[in-house]
């Protein structure tokens, strides 16, 4: 681990759906340092939980494999990175759309990365076919008001 | 969850309590459909004030659920969350 961040943690586990209410309440456990809101805390745990599920479903399709999670902490901002080695995303672009899903018949709602997007503050999906994919996302914890005032007096 | 049906309007309440994630969502939408085939309701309310945690899985959810109704010639309605 670099002294780049003030903190870092890596999280490897198999691609079992059950695993998604563990990877997403480790993380939000581990963005507790920088004391988030019921709110940013929750937009962290939808973000994790699609990305983790993306690479369980289409990453894997449910066969053996491992996800990856690294979180790595920088003053206020948290950056998330997931990522799988299973499939890879033929068209990146268009798999970001609003309502596209490969996996209609799975009641998929194709609003995952959308989620990711708009819960997160930037997100970033480098993707190979045969390789696989990595999605990272960072968001700002904002400081609480208390703290301002802190620092204001101090 | 907690199931409520109103006979006279043929009306089925659902208050979902359990997290939706892709993983929960299947034992949900299980027990859903079995309450909708029980009762045949022409409407349904989905209550989720009292859901901890949602992804897109519980959104294809609704939207299978609303397919569902449709087929079958009735409605379906969500409540606030
Ligand atoms: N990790 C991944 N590996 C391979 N394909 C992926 C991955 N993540 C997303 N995709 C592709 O991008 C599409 C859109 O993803 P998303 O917005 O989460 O919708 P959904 O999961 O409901 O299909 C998926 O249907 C799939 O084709
Ligand atoms: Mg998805």
């Amino acid at each position: 681990m670099s002294g780049l961040f003030d903190n870092e943690m890596k999280l490897e586990f198999s691609s079992k759906s059950s695993n998604e209410a563990f990877a997403r309440i480790t993380v939000a456990a581990f963005v507790a340092q920088l004391d988030p809101t019921i709110e940013e805390l929750a937009d962290i745990k939808t973000a994790v939980s699609e990305a983790v599920t993306n690479c369980i479903i289409h990453g894997y399709e449910n066969k053996e494999g491992i996800v990856k999670i690294i979180a790595k902490i920088l003053k206020n901002t948290v950056m998330i990175e997931v990522s799988d080695t299973g499939k890879g995303i033929e068209n990146v672009e268009m798999a970001r759309k609003p309502l596209y899903t490969s996996k209609a018949n799975l009641e998929r709602s194709g609003m995952g990365f959308t989620i990711m997007e708009s819960f997160m503050d930037e997100i970033d999906i480098q993707s190979v076919l045969g390789l696989g994919t990595k999605v990272i996302m960072k968001k700002a914890i904002k400081p609480k008001e208390e703290d301002e005032e802190e620092t204001k007096l101090g | 969850m907690n199931v409520k049906y109103n006979e006279k309007d043929k009306l089925l309440l659902l208050e979902i309590t359990e997290e939706i994630d892709h993983h929960l969502v299947d034992i949900l939408r299980r027990k859903i459909d079995n309450e909708i085939t029980r009762y045949m309701p022409r409407k349904i309310i989905f209550d989720f004030n009292n859901v901890s945690f949602m992804d897109s899985a519980g959104i294809g959810m609704v939207i299978g659920r609303y397919k569902t109704m449709n087929m079958i010639g009735r409605k379906s309605r969500n409540d606030k969350c």
